[in-house]
C-alpha cells in the first residue's frame, strides 16, 4: 500500500466511525449541537400556514419590520406550546410558519392573528407579592366588554387570582412612544409618552391611585407590574422593574410593537393528517429498501469484485450523508428521500463510470494497477461536469423554495444537492481507495470471474 | 459496432410521434395546473364510519356556505377529494363542522390545502424564471467546460434541445396522466420536472465528454463516425446507470412508495428515461446535423447540393 492509500482509509475510517456515531438513534448531541432526525410536515402531519404581508402589491415592506413582525409570531406560536415550531421569513413578503402534529387549526391561526393588544390594568387592590406572583400568567380583563359598550363590571375577586376579571384602564393606542433609557441610578428602564387623550386618562387615575399597582399585560399576559409612584400628569412616564439592558429593550419592542408592524393576512393554509404522514413514511422507506437491495444484486451481478467494492462505498456514502442531515439538520420530507434515492444513482453512477473505463483498459490489455489509475483519470472529467450540472439545478431549485416557503421543494433540492456532493467524495475517494487496498493484497488473474469482463 | 446515427432521423421520428400528440392533447385538455399556481383550496377526507355520499351531495353543502367552483371525486380508498376556491380560517371550520353535522359522521382529514389567488401567480411567475435560469445556467455551464472543443457553444445548445426535448415529453404525460388518473402539475411534479433537466443534461455530458475526449484522439475520423463511437462507448453505461440503478429505485419508488409519491416518482420514472434516450437519439445526433448543416438538403436537394 502506498502512503496516500493508508491515509485516505485512515481518514475514510475516521469519517465513518464519525458518521455511524452519529446515525446511531441514541446519539442526540454532539460537541453542543443537537443532532436529531427531523421530518417534514408530509411525513408527521402537521400544518403549514404561509401569511402575507397584506400591503398593496409594488410597495416592498422594511425587512427590520418583516423580521419584527416574524419574532411576534414566533413568540405567539411558541405560547401554544406547539413542540419544533418553525417560523422563517420566506422572499420578501411572505413568513412561513410550520405546526408539526398540530391538529386544531382554527386554534393555531387565531393565536398567530392575535392583534397583540397592550393593555394597562387596574391592581390596586393587590399586595406587592400578589402582583409580582402574576408576571408571566395569563389574566382575565375586562377589555371586551368595554369595548362591546357593556356597563363596566366591577372587580370581582375569586379564589385564584387568574380567575379574576381585571379592569383595563386604557390601550396601548394611548401610547405615541417607548424607549429604553436609564433611570438616575444608571439601571435600564423603559420610558413612554402617551396621546393627549392618553395623558388625560393617565393623569386622573394615577392621581387616585398614587402608590397602588398598574400591571401592564400583553395579549392577556402581564409583562410588568411597576407601582405608581407619583401622579403622572405630563403623559411621560418610566417603567422600573429589575431590568437588564435586554429584558428592558423587549419590553420597550413588545410596547411598541406590541400589535404586529405591518398587517399580516394568511396566505396558505396546508394540514396534513397524521395518518397520511405515517403511511406515506413506511411505505416510501419500504420502497426505498426494496430498491436499495435490487441495485445491490444488479452491481455484485455485472460488475462482480468491484461492484462489491461500490456496494461498500456507496453505504459508506448513505452512512455519511444521513449523518451530515441529521447534524444540519436537514428536514427529511417524501421528495427529501426521493432526492437522497436519487442521489444514490449519482454516486452509483461515478462508480459505474470507472469500472466501464477499467472493463475498457483491461481489454485493451492493461495490468491491473495501471487500468486502475487510467480507468479512473478517463472517468473523472465526465462524472465532474456531470455532477456539477446537477449541483447548479438543485442550488436553482433551493432558491425557488426559499422564495416561497415552498418546504417540499426546499427539501429535496437540499438532500440532492448534499447527496451529490458526497457522492463525489465516495466515487472519487472511497471506491478507489478500496480498490487500491484490495488489490494490495488480491491480485486476480482470471478477469471474467472477478470482474465480469 | 451498431451504427446508431445512420437511422437517426427515424428516431427524430419517434420522438416526433410522441410529442405532436402530446402537444395536442395538451392544448385540448391543458395542464392540470394545481392550486399552487391557481389558487383556490384542496380537500382531501374521509368519513369514519359510513361511507361516501354521492359527490353531488357534498357540491350542495359547499354551495350551501357560499363556496365556488366546487368540484368533487370520491377515490377508491373511500377517501373524498374536494376542489374549491380558495377558504379563509373561518369558512374551513365551518366546512368541517357541517360536513359532520349533515352527514351525520366524524371525520377525519387527511390534506386540507388553502392557497390565496396572488401568492399561486407570484409562484407561477418564480417557477417559470426558476426554469430559465437553469437552463440558461446550463448552456453557460456546457460551454465553459467543453472550451477546448470545436464549437463548444452548439454542445450546450444540443443540450438544451435535447432537454425541451424532454420536458416536452413528461409535461404531455402530465397532462394524460391529469386526463385520466386525475394527476396535478403541482410544486412536487415541477420539483420532478426540474430534476429531470438535471439528470438530463448529466447524462448528455457523459456522452459529449467521449466525443470531447475522442475527438482528441481520433482526429482522423469523420465527425459522424466518432459519434457514433462515442454514443457506442457509453451505452453499456447509459444502461446500467439509468435503467439498472435509477430506474429500479424509482419503480420501487412508484410501485411501494404510496400514494404521495406515486405520481413524483412515476414522472421521474419516464422524465429519466427520455433524459437518457434523448442524449444516444436526439441530442449527439443532433450535433452531427449541425455539423453536416443537413437542413440544406432537407426540403430542396437537388438545389442545395448544387449550392453546396
Amino acid at each position: 500500500m502506498t502512503r496516500n492509500t493508508t491515509l485516505s482509509l485512515i481518514i475514510i475510517f475516521v469519517i465513518l466511525i464519525l458518521s455511524i456515531y452519529l446515525v446511531l438513534p441514541t446519539t442526540n448531541s454532539f460537541l453542543g449541537r443537537t443532532i436529531v432526525t427531523k421530518l417534514g410536515l408530509d411525513l408527521v402531519g402537521g400544518q403549514q400556514i404561509v401569511l402575507q404581508v397584506d400591503l398593496p402589491e409594488n410597495t416592498i415592506p422594511d425587512r427590520a419590520l418583516l423580521e419584527k413582525a416574524r419574532q411576534i409570531v414566533e413568540s405567539r406560536v411558541n405560547g401554544l406550546g406547539v413542540a419544533e415550531a418553525l417560523v422563517q421569513i420566506a422572499g420578501n413578503r411572505y413568513i412561513n410558519v410550520e405546526l408539526p402534529a398540530v391538529k386544531d387549526a382554527t386554534e393555531s391561526i387565531n393565536a398567530i392573528k392575535q392583534t397583540g393588544v397592550l393593555e394597562f390594568v387596574d391592581m390596586s387592590q393587590l399586595s406587592d407579592e400578589q402582583a409580582f406572583a402574576l408576571i408571566d400568567q395569563t389574566i382575565r380583563t375586562d377589555l371586551e366588554e368595554s369595548l362591546a359598550g357593556a356597563v363596566t363590571t366591577p372587580i370581582t375577586a375569586t379564589s385564584t387570582l387568574t380567575d379574576t376579571v381585571f379592569h383595563t384602564i386604557m390601550t396601548g393606542a394611548m401610547l405615541e412612544s417607548v424607549e429604553t433609557t436609564t433611570n438616575q441610578v444608571g439601571q435600564p428602564v423603559v420610558s413612554f409618552r402617551l396621546t393627549p387623550e392618553g395623558t388625560k386618562i393617565f393623569a386622573d387615575y394615577t392621581r387616585q391611585n398614587q402608590g397602588k399597582i398598574l400591571a401592564i399585560v400583553l395579549d392577556k399576559k402581564v409583562i410588568s407590574a411597576p407601582r405608581i409612584r407619583e401622579p403622572i400628569e405630563s403623559g411621560e412616564g418610566i417603567i422600573e422593574g429589575n431590568f437588564t439592558v435586554e429584558s428592558a429593550n423587549a419590553l420597550t419592542v413588545q410596547l411598541r410593537y406590541g400589535s404586529l408592524p405591518i398587517p399580516l393576512k394568511v396566505a396558505e393554509t396546508r394540514t396534513i393528517g397524521p395518518t397520511l404522514g405515517e403511511d406515506s413514511l413506511r411505505k416510501s422507506l419500504i420502497a426505498g429498501a426494496i430498491g436499495f437491495a435490487i441495485v445491490i444484486l444488479f452491481m455484485v451481478l455485472y460488475y462482480r469484485l468491484p461492484g462489491a467494492v461500490a456496494i461498500s462505498a456507496i453505504l459508506t456514502y448513505a452512512v455519511i450523508t444521513f449523518a451530515i442531515f441529521r447534524t444540519i439538520p436537514v428536514t427529511l420530507t417524501l421528495p427529501g428521500i426521493a432526492g437522497f434515492l436519487l442521489s444514490t444513482g449519482s454516486a452509483l453512477d461515478a462508480n459505474i463510470l470507472i469500472f466501464e473505463r477499467l472493463k475498457e483498459e483491461l481489454r485493451s490489455g492493461r495490468k491491473l494497477g495501471l487500468a486502475i489509475d487510467l480507468g479512473w483519470k478517463r472517468a473523472w472529467p465526465s462524472i465532474r461536469d456531470s455532477n456539477i450540472a446537477t449541483i447548479l439545478t438543485s442550488l436553482i431549485l433551493f432558491w425557488f423554495g426559499s422564495t416561497f416557503g415552498a418546504t417540499i421543494v426546499k427539501g429535496f433540492s437540499l438532500t440532492l444537492l448534499l447527496g451529490v456532493a458526497v457522492s463525489l467524495f465516495s466515487a472519487i475517494v472511497v471506491t478507489r481507495t478500496f480498490l487500491n487496498v484490495l488489490f494490495t493484497y488480491f491480485q486476480p488473474s482470471n478477469y471474467s470471474k472477478w470482474f465480469g469482463l | 459496432m451498431i451504427n446508431i446515427l445512420g437511422k437517426r432521423y427515424y428516431f427524430f421520428l419517434i420522438s416526433l410521434l410522441i410529442i405532436i400528440p402530446g402537444m395536442v392533447v395538451l392544448g385540448i385538455w391543458r395542464l392540470p395546473l394545481a392550486i399552487d399556481f391557481t389558487g383556490g383550496s384542496y380537500l382531501e377526507f374521509k368519513f369514519d364510519k359510513r361511507q361516501p355520499p354521492p359527490p353531488a351531495e357534498i357540491v350542495v353543502l359547499f354551495t350551501d356556505l357560499g363556496i365556488k367552483d366546487v368540484q368533487v371525486l370520491t377515490t377508491e380508498q373511500q377517501t373524498i377529494i374536494a376542489k374549491s376556491s380558495f377558504l379563509d380560517e373561518t369558512t374551513q371550520t365551518n366546512l368541517l363542522k357541517s360536513m359532520e353535522e349533515r352527514f351525520q359522521d366524524t371525520i377525519t382529514v387527511l390534506r386540507f390545502d388553502s392557497v390565496g389567488p396572488t401568492i399561486g401567480q407570484q409562484v407561477t411567475q418564480r417557477a417559470a424564471i426558476a426554469l430559465a435560469i437553469a437552463a440558461l445556467a446550463v448552456i453557460l455551464y456546457i460551454t465553459f467546460a467543453f472550451r477546448g472543443v470545436e464549437h463548444a457553444f452548439r454542445y450546450g445548445l444540443c443540450a438544451i434541445i435535447a432537454m425541451v426535448h424532454d420536458v416536452a415529453v413528461v409535461i404531455s404525460i402530465v397532462a394524460i396522466g391529469g386526463r385520466f388518473f386525475g394527476w396535478q402539475f403541482d410544486s412536487l411534479t415541477l420539483t420532478a420536472l426540474l430534476t429531470v433537466i438535471g439528470f438530463s443534461v448529466q447524462d448528455k455530458i457523459v456522452v459529449f465528454d467521449r466525443i470531447r475526449e475522442n475527438s482528441v484522439n481520433l482526429k482522423r475520423l469523420p465527425f459522424e463516425t466518432l459519434v457514433n463511437h462515442s454514443i457506442v462507448q457509453t451505452l453499456q453505461r447509459s444502461i446500467n446507470t439509468q435503467l439498472m440503478t435509477v430506474e429500479f429505485m424509482l419503480l420501487a419508488l412508484a410501485l411501494f412508495g404510496g400514494v404521495t409519491l406515486r405520481e413524483f416518482s412515476t414522472i421521474l420514472l419516464i422524465g429519466l428515461f427520455m433524459g437518457t434516450y434523448s442524449s444516444i437519439f436526439i441530442a449527439a445526433p443532433i450535433l452531427v446535423v449541425w455539423e453536416n448543416r443537413e437542413w440544406q438538403r432537407w426540403f430542396k436537394p437537388r438545389a442545395s447540393s448544387s449550392a453546396a
